[in-house]
């Protein structure tokens, strides 16, 4: 917390100050990596315990689990970017996985097409989501979670207590799941690549930032005119359609489906999404930290079992991870919006002292009656705390207010 | 200042626009004109439809009657969207941002720069809004989130985020509110520029000195109708004040002379930082004491505090001599404070629940000890006295087991006092007892607090309504900027003397 503690005494000589934004940036980033450590660390202790943690094989499963969790996580991130949540993918990829599966082996079918079936039918659950929580505005927990049960149902009225087994499926199916490029298996490289798009289109395109806008202030992005219906809508489908993605991989990685395959899913995305550094709040996160919560909660799974711990401590696990992650990212925010407010402070007042702040290379013509006011010597310190505070506790506001909410 | 194109259609214009919200008529009738290279003041009390003004502006709002215009031509905003195409910049009260965006993405949100491929051009939008900072002479890194930034710097952003748009129409909520008065100097410096080249400016705040500073027309509003435009250089102070105010006091307030008995509630030098300072007052039984002011002055955090909702950082409270801690309803109740909050809707009731059970909440544990069978509430019991209560307050209603949000807010209010004298207070809080109530119902609010005082109860009444204030108070205090600055008795209270001290021109009501 050195940073923290220096960044206000920065002099902002010669240009804007720029303490805010690297503090900022510091701690977005240190998710990512405190995450990435985290991997190596579990990585290399569980190597020294069981040196054949990290035999090929061992790493391609994980790799090959985790691609199908952290497909789910990017869609979920974007949901949940916008202050909602869509607890329904679980049930999308058993629903998917099946009828994909009937689709499949009911004659040879192209492995695009099955693709396409799938996304298909995620996209119409997405559509279903999005049209009750954007259009009629019910709480997007209650909307999943009847949805969640409903297509569970829906997938079980469909399997009838019949299943998929791999013999039935066509060798370009099976191929999907099994093979690769150059060693390195198409799952991971379809997340991966789905990942780099989304996280792109998020970063870099104006309506990809207006997600964020939404979830860190609905009121202020109906004011700027954002649509807002839209952006949710998009959000969900996005969410759907990757669900429907994942439940073809997930038929093409294991070949056999019964009805309730990616049961309780739901909750393991999630976790990953939020330990993954995205808030539950919205307005916060990236996909490259959902897909990395991903690959941690799977990495763990697959060190559990390598140290022959009992399986039922995966779930114990996963909750203390998701318990500190969610108290960390608390404890950042306290922090950084009280450095900030800080900084805010002194660098106000270091703009007082320097004579209104105005850029050294001659400032507008309008400064006439400032400057006045600063010779008049109207004290800087006229209600110090009034202003910030009450602008902290005015941006603090909306996320306490959503932590209710959600 | 130059003088605004007269001859010209205005830029923005409300055209004989009213507005109800169910049964509150927010606006009657009301025109408005704003031209260019003019700021515009809006003056009115509180709650004399404004802000509404502002939102019918905005497009948050459309007009159940009149027109919007444009240039002169009728538009019809649909949304926020459509009164930023047409060139209209708000700038709420308070700053609406994006507390996890950049600066920079606060002002581009919807318009960034672009490059040929569609994406955001980062490098251009930064630079872009070094620029506009530069221009508006704050130093502001672009790229540092907006959350922690000042009131002053959220509201430095809007206006950029005004600017980069190119607005012709600007608009300012009480932009001054929170500001210093330096703050507030920069503030103008940038209206003036924003006006020199030709931007329409509508400007509300409290501070009269303000208005007559800047701006070069004002427009009055009470209780929602248009009362008047007049040019700034033509009016005083005093003037304006009267036609905000303007109206003649009538026989709706009946207080009760009663001989004050002992002090009941005793507050000295309470200080919350950075809502309110010092604050020193007695009330004693029996009497009925105002605390006026304009909104955000700090009135209902006193309340909150003496209360025990926020804490206090310094000072005292007593009731009846004792000394109560900071931060405990539950000790501030046992002591005998109850407190009618502002907002019933939100603070005061359950809406969703029942008339009877929203009464029976303050007395749970008297309902619990009533029945006799451990820890159970009776249901009978409770319904006796809700009956009692509705009774007492004649309260209208056709079940009791009806819920509370059916009724009137006249009636809802009621509950919400039956709800408080239940716990048989010594000291009765009140926050703006008859905001949002038809006059009938004002009468009998007033009648029932007038016969409560005289039988002993003390009561704090918070009011922006001055008539009520006046007619209703043996006392009243009025606070400015978190401060008590004048405590006036019945015999000198008067709506001006009031509203000079409340909008800090000092020295017309007797200090405390």
């Amino acid at each position: 917390m050195t940073v923290l503690a220096e960044s206000p005494a920065r002099p902002g000589e010669g240009g804007p100050p720029g303490g805010g934004r690297r503090l900022v940036e510091v701690v977005l980033r240190a998710r990512e990596l405190s995450i990435l450590g985290a991997l190596v660390v579990l990585v290399v202790a569980t190597t020294i315990a069981n040196p054949r943690f990290l035999s090929g094989q061992g790493v391609k499963d994980i790799f090959l689990n985790a691609s199908i969790l952290a497909l789910l996580a990017v869609g979920q991130t974007m949901v949940v970017v916008t202050r909602n949540i869509d607890l329904s993918v679980g049930s999308v990829v058993g629903l998917v996985a099946f009828c994909a599966g009937k689709f499949a082996s009911s004659g040879d079918r192209n492995v695009l097409l099955v693709a396409l079936v799938g996304v298909g039918i995620g996209l119409a659950c997405g559509l279903v989501n999005g049209l009750l929580v954007s259009f009629c505005r019910v709480p997007a927990l209650v909307v999943t979670l009847g949805t969640l049960y409903v297509i569970q149902g829906l997938d079980h009225y469909i399997a009838h207590g019949e299943q998929i087994g791999a013999a039935d499926l066509p060798s370009s199916v099976l191929s999907l799941g099994n093979d690769g490029v150059l060693g390195v298996p198409y799952l991971p490289i379809i997340t991966v690549v789905v990942m780099l798009m989304i996280g792109y289109y998020l970063r870099s395109y104006s309506s990809g930032r207006e997600f964020y806008a939404i979830g860190s202030s609905p009121e202020a992005a109906r004011l700027a005119g954002v649509s807002i219906r839209r952006r949710v809508l998009t959000a969900y489908l996005v969410s759907g359609a990757l669900a429907g993605l994942a439940g073809v991989l997930w038929l093409a990685r294991f070949g056999t489906v019964v009805a309730d395959a990616a049961h309780g899913w739901e909750l393991k995305v999630v976790s990953a999404v939020v330990v993954g550094g995205v808030a539950i709040t919205g307005g916060v996160g990236t996909v490259y930290g959902a897909a990395l919560g991903a690959l941690l909660l799977t990495t763990i799974g697959s060190v559990l079992v390598v140290l022959k711990v009992n399986s039922f401590w995966q779930d114990a696990i996963t909750g203390i991870l998701l318990l500190l992650a969610i108290s960390v990212d608390r404890l950042l925010a306290l922090r950084v919006t009280k450095a900030l407010r800080q900084r805010s402070l002194s660098t106000g007042a270091q703009r007082r002292r320097r004579g209104g702040g105005r850029p050294r290379n001659g400032g507008p013509a309008d400064a006439g009656p400032r400057d006045a006011e600063d010779a008049a010597g109207k004290p800087a310190a006229d209600k110090p705390a009034a202003g910030p505070s009450a602008g902290a506790s005015a941006a603090e506001a909306p996320k306490g207010k959503v932590a209710h909410d959600s | 200042m130059s003088g605004p194109g007269r001859s010209a259609a205005p830029t923005l214009a409300l055209v004989n626009v009213s507005k109800s919200f169910g049964a509150v008529r927010a606006l009657q009738d009301v025109t408005l004109e704003l031209h260019a290279g003019e700021v515009h003041a809006l003056a009115g009390e509180n709650g004399a439809g404004k802000s509404t003004v502002v939102k019918t502006f905005a497009g948050v709002h459309r007009p159940d009657a009149g027109e919007v215009r444009v240039d002169g031509r009728p538009a019809v905003f649909g949304g926020p969207a459509d009164a930023q195409a047409a060139g209209v910049a708000v700038i709420y009260q308070e700053p609406t941002l994006f507390p996890d965006l950049s600066v920079a993405e606060n002002i581009f949100m919807g318009r960034q720069p672009r490059t040929g491929l569609g994406r955001i051009d980062r490098r251009a939008m930064h630079a872009e809004t070094a620029r506009l900072f530069e221009r508006l002479g704050v130093a502001l890194d672009p790229q540092q989130p907006a959350r922690g930034l000042s009131i002053a710097d959220q509201q430095v952003v809007e206006i950029a985020k005004a600017i980069s748009r190119d607005a012709r129409v600007l608009i300012m909520d009480e932009p001054t509110a929170a500001l210093t008065g330096q703050e507030v100097a920069r503030l103008f410096a940038v209206t003036r520029t924003l006006q020199e080249h030709g931007c329409a400016i509508l400007f509300i705040s409290h501070r009269l000195e303000e208005i007559f500073e800047l701006c070069q027309r004002v427009t009055t509003l009470r209780d929602g109708t248009y009362i008047g435009t007049d040019a700034v250089a033509d009016l005083t102070p005093d003037d304006l004040v009267r036609r905000m105010v303007g109206r003649d006091l009538d026989a709706l307030y009946p207080k009760q002379d009663v001989a004050p008995g002992e002090v009941a509630l005793k507050v000295s030098r309470l200080t919350r930082e950075g809502a309110f300072t010092d604050i020193s007052f007695e009330v004693r039984r029996g009497e009925i004491v105002a605390l006026a002011g304009l909104v955000g002055a700090g009135r209902s955090e006193v309340a909150r505090a003496i209360f025990g909702v926020d804490r206090w950082d310094a000072g005292d409270v007593e009731v009846d001599g004792r000394a109560l801690p900071a931060g405990s309803p539950t000790a501030a109740m046992s002591a005998g404070i109850a407190l009618v909050p502002e907002d019933r809707r939100q603070q005061g009731l359950v809406m969703d629940m029942s008339i009877e059970r929203n009464m029976g909440l303050t007395q749970l544990r008297s309902l619990r000890r009533a029945t006799g069978r451990a820890g159970l509430i009776s249901r009978k019991v409770e319904r006796d006295r809700a009956a009692d209560w509705a009774l007492r307050l004649q309260l209208k209603y056709a079940r009791l087991s009806d819920t509370v949000g059916v009724l009137s807010g006249g009636n809802q209010q009621k509950v919400v006092l039956a709800k408080w004298l239940a716990t048989e207070p010594t000291v009765l809080i009140v926050d703006e007892p008859t905001r949002g109530i038809d006059v009938g119902t004002k009468a009998e609010v007033h009648r029932l607090l007038s016969e409560l005082a005289a039988q002993d109860l003390a009561v704090l009444m918070i009011s922006s309504d001055l008539p009520e204030v006046i007619g209703m108070a043996d006392r009243v205090l009025v606070m400015h900027e978190g401060r008590l600055t004048a405590e006036i008795p019945r015999a000198d209270a008067t709506e001006e003397s009031v509203m000079a001290a409340a909008t800090g021109r000092a020295g017309t009501g007797k200090a405390a």
